[in-house]
C-alpha cells in the first residue's frame, strides 16, 4: 500500500496534465495521529497533498453526488478502495450519478486499521502513529508501541471479500488476493443464536448511548435523500429526541433505507463518535441479501438490486 | 427482509403481518384486521417500540 500512493499521485498528475479531470477526490492527511480527511484536488500543484494509508476509513463515494458534479459534463477523478468503487456502481445503478463523468482511482486495499482498537492499547493519548508497510509505531507521552495491522483491522475489513475494486479506470497498484471467507457473517450468526428478549436488550444496550448526531447517516454514500426521514416536519416519522424509542426507530429504519444497498464500507461506525456499532443493524441485511437473492451490493453495473425488480422467483412465504 | 431485520432485533414475528391485498378487495382487508387484531390483543401488551408518554 506504500507504493500505491505514488501510483496515485502520478496517475493524478498525468490526468491533470491532459485536462481529462476537473478534480481529483482523495484523502489528504488529517490534524491529529490516525486520521485523514476528504480533499478535493483541483490542480497539479495540489497532488502532493494526498495520502493513502490505513487511516483512510471514510467513503469518499459520498462526496460524488448528483448536485457536486460538474454541471458541463466534465469528469472528476475518484480514489476508490474497493467499498468506495462498489458504493460508486450503486450510485450508477440508481442512476444518480454517469459512468462517463466519473474517473475510477482503483486502490487494491488490504484493509483499513480501527483507531479505536489502537486507542484502547493506550492510557493517554496517541501523539504520533507512523505507518511503515503493515506495522504502525504509535507513540504517546507514556509509551510507544509497534502493532501490527493485522491485529487492529477493522471489523469490517477482517470480513471484507472485496478488497480490490470491481468496477475502475485504471488500478493505482497490483490486485491483492481476496479473502474466501467460510462463515462470513459470524457476528449475525452469533446474535441470531440468543433468545429474543436477549436480541433486543443487545440492540437497547448498543444504542443506548446514541446522541442522535447523524453522523453515521451523513458519512453514508448511500444517504443522498435531500431530506432525510428524520428531518421531516410534516409528517414528523420519528421524534427528535434521545427517547430510546425514537433511537431504536431512527437505527432500525436508517439501516432498512440501505437493504440491498449496503456496502459494509464501516464508514457509519469510524464516524460515529460514540463508538456505536451501527453494522450491527446493516449487517443482517446484507446477510439476507446474500441468502435470500445471491445479492451483493455495487458488484455489477448492469444488475438491477434485488428491491427494485420483481420477478417470480422472489420469496414470498411472508406474505400470508 | 424487513420482517426479519424485525425479528433479528427481537420483535416477536407474531406481531408482524404482511399481506398481498386489493383496493378492491375490501373484505380481506377488513379479515386481515380482524385476524392480526386477535392475535396481537392475545399476545398482550408489548413495550418495544412503544413510546412511554408518561415519563
Amino acid at each position: 500500500m506504500d507504493t500505491c500512493i505514488e501510483k496515485i499521485k502520478a496517475i493524478c498528475t498525468d490526468l491533470f496534465s491532459k485536462g481529462e479531470v476537473e478534480k481529483v477526490i482523495g484523502f489528504a492527511g488529517g490534524s491529529i495521529p490516525m486520521a485523514t480527511r476528504p480533499i478535493a484536488v483541483t490542480s497539479e500543484a495540489d497532488v502532493e497533498k494526498l495520502v493513502f494509508n490505513a487511516f483512510c476509513g471514510l467513503n469518499l463515494a459520498n462526496y460524488v453526488t448528483k448536485n457536486n458534479l460538474p454541471k458541463d459534463g466534465a469528469k472528476i477523478a475518484v480514489v476508490a478502495k474497493g467499498c468506495d468503487a462498489r458504493n460508486l456502481v450503486t450510485h450508477m445503478v440508481e442512476n444518480q450519478v454517469p459512468r462517463d463523468q466519473v474517473y475510477i482511482i482503483g486502490v487494491p486495499c488490504t484493509g483499513m486499521a480501527d483507531k479505536r482498537r489502537i486507542a484502547q492499547r493506550f492510557e493517554d493519548e496517541i501523539t504520533q502513529c507512523t505507518q511503515d508497510g503493515d506495522t504502525f509505531t504509535v507513540t504517546s507521552a507514556l509509551q510507544q508501541e509497534v502493532i501490527a495491522k493485522k491485529d487492529v483491522l477493522r471489523h469490517n475489513c477482517q470480513y471484507c471479500t472485496h478488497r480490490n475494486p470491481p468496477v475502475y479506470d485504471v488500478m493505482a497498484g497490483e490486485p491483492v488476493e481476496e479473502q474466501i471467507l467460510d462463515q462470513p457473517f459470524p457476528d449475525v450468526d452469533h446474535i441470531a443464536s440468543m433468545d429474543p428478549e436477549t436480541r433486543w436488550d443487545h440492540f437497547a444496550e448498543l444504542t443506548k448511548n446514541c446522541i442522535r448526531c447523524y453522523a453515521c447517516r451523513n458519512a453514508c454514500p448511500l444517504c443522498y435523500c435531500p431530506t432525510c426521514f428524520v428531518d421531516e416536519s410534516s409528517p414528523q416519522w420519528v421524534g427528535k429526541g434521545q427517547d430510546e424509542t425514537d433511537i431504536t426507530t431512527f437505527h432500525f429504519l436508517r439501516a432498512f433505507h440501505c437493504a440491498g444497498r449496503c456496502t459494509d464500507c464501516g464508514a457509519c461506525v469510524e464516524a460515529c463518535p460514540m463508538g456505536i456499532n451501527v453494522r450491527d443493524f446493516t449487517r443482517k441485511l446484507n446477510k439476507d441479501a446474500l441468502d435470500l437473492f445471491g445479492w451483493e451490493a455495487g458488484m455489477d453495473l448492469d444488475r438491477r438490486p434485488p428491491l427494485d425488480v420483481y420477478s417470480p422467483d422472489d420469496p414470498d412465504d411472508f406474505i400470508k | 427482509m424487513m420482517g426479519n431485520l424485525l425479528e433479528h432485533m427481537g420483535v416477536d414475528r407474531n406481531r408482524l403481518h404482511f399481506s398481498w391485498i386489493s383496493s378492491a378487495e375490501a373484505t380481506k382487508f377488513v379479515d386481515v384486521v380482524k385476524e392480526i387484531s386477535d392475535k396481537v390483543r392475545a399476545l398482550g401488551t408489548t413495550k418495544k417500540f412503544a413510546k412511554d408518554y408518561t415519563k
